[in-house]
């Protein structure tokens, strides 16, 4: 190694015109938002993904940012460095997603995507998620799994790696809502249901 | 998308000797909200070695330059800087076409956000907003207005020393980054938590440095940032 990693420093509380800035209705272009399947008709189950980042006394912070990588319905990443191509692509989906918590009023994140599918054999279907927010130096990712893939998830063997008693932190439940499938992924910083973040 | 044939199988860990630990006794509000179990251990799949990518269609025209971007009736008041730099990993390869997403306050020390409370003046030709790509070689280069310290409420008579925001991807999320760029020979970098959080001897790498080289004629001042992403760690067979 010939260099040193640049270290990472909090996104701060103000980050919002810059990497959010349509969602909080800032006068800046917006490259991405929690819109993750701009067609209707796009391949897979369409879902809804909402949740919220609570502090150790289970207050809901309003200003963290989640980010969200995940493959499509196919188990395919648009990216080069998935080349299975036995997979396709679907055109319009890039599986990155970005919500500020700043804009709902129970400090909500919210994310329309579709689910996705496994990425191989052994994994159960996963998103990526990367916290971000004022008091947190460098950012955590952790990984959301499905209620409903339990089966998968038996021999899922990231899953089977967290202590048993942790792993529903990484669990979103699933709600049949009259709007269509919700899954409620709440991430908590510290306490009891500390949710699980992982060294990627 | 170049070089898809040389995708890495891994990168490299998060260097933790050169990060802040996740509590931190002089930033308050990392009590709470910080991590505090170890992390998990996880196995490089292909969801850590892939991640967005935004092409170049994702910035616009003044995109890179703040003292453009946020006009209304005139220009943004303040020094006005050049910032550049080059990104790159572990190994000192450039790391091309990424983009660097960057937010600041303005030349009183007001950020644009409506949360933000303090009692200098917002600049109406000014957002503090912007982003770019890096080139084939890793270059990036912003237009700005040099950001001033500003007040928090983390302990008394706490000044944030000037900063600018920065968001890097890289190649795959595991080289996400956000970090914060500071100016050379602030006096309030010595009292700044959020700075002081990072341990001596890694620190010192989000400090620009000024260069008359970068700095243009009775116009502008120039300061370099490079900024180190995490490398691959193993190289695929040819
Ligand atoms: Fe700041």
């Amino acid at each position: 190694m010939t260099l040193k990693q640049t270290p990472s420093q909090t996104v701060g509380p103000f980050f919002a015109y810059g990497l959010t800035p349509e969602q909080y209705l800032y006068d800046f272009r917006q490259l991405v938002d929690g819109q993750m399947r701009p067609r209707e008709d796009m391949p897979g189950e369409a879902i809804r993904i909402v949740g919220r980042v609570f502090d150790a006394d289970g207050q809901a912070a309003e200003d963290a940012m989640i980010e969200l990588w995940q493959p499509n319905a196919a188990g395919r990443f648009n990216h080069p460095a998935d080349q299975r191509t036995e997979r396709p692509l679907i055109e319009g989906f890039s599986g990155f997603g970005r919500f500020g918590t700043g804009t709902d009023p129970d400090a909500r994140f919210i994310f329309d995507t579709v689910k996705p599918g496994a990425i191989d054999d052994r994994q159960a279907p996963f998103i990526t998620v990367i916290v971000f927010m004022r008091g947190l130096l460098n950012h955590a990712y952790t990984r959301l799994y499905f209620s409903d893939d339990q089966a998968a998830q038996a021999h899922d063997p990231v899953l089977q790696s967290v202590p048993a008693e942790r792993r529903q932190t990484l669990i979103a439940e699933r709600r049949d809502t009259a709007t269509g499938v919700e899954y409620n992924f709440d991430i908590h910083m510290q306490g009891e249901r500390e949710t699980v973040f992982f060294d990627l | 998308m170049s070089k898809s044939d040389t995708q890495p199988q891994s990168y490299t860990p998060r260097d933790w000797d050169s990060m802040a630990g996740f509590i931190d006794s002089g930033y308050k509000s990392t009590g709470k909200r910080g991590v505090s179990r170890n992390l998990l251990e996880i196995n490089p799949d292909l969801a850590a070695l892939t991640g967005p990518a935004f092409g170049a269609e994702s910035v616009g025209e003044l995109d890179h330059d703040l003292t453009r971007n946020g006009r209304v009736n005139g220009e943004p008041l303040g020094e006005r800087i050049i910032v550049t730099g080059q990104v790159l990993d572990e190994h000192g390869n450039p790391v091309p076409h990424t983009l660097v997403e960057v937010w600041q306050c303005n030349a009183a020390g007001r950020y644009v956000h409506k949360k933000d409370v303090h009692d200098a003046p917002l600049d109406p030709n000014f957002l503090g907003a912007g982003r770019c790509m890096t080139d084939a070689e890793g270059r990036y280069r912003f237009i700005s207005i040099k950001p001033a310290a500003y007040p928090w409420g983390n302990h008394p008579n706490a000044w944030r020393p000037a900063h600018i925001h920065l968001s890097l991807f890289g190649p795959s999320i595991s080289t996400r980054l956000v970090t914060q760029m500071y100016f050379p020979d602030d006096p309030l970098l010595a009292f700044d938590p959020i700075y002081q959080s990072v341990p001596a001897g890694a620190r010192e790498r989000m400090v620009s440095r000024f260069s008359l080289d970068v700095t243009e004629e009775a116009w502008a001042l120039g300061y370099i940032f490079d900024i180190v992403l995490r490398g691959p760690s193993a190289t695929p067979e040819a």
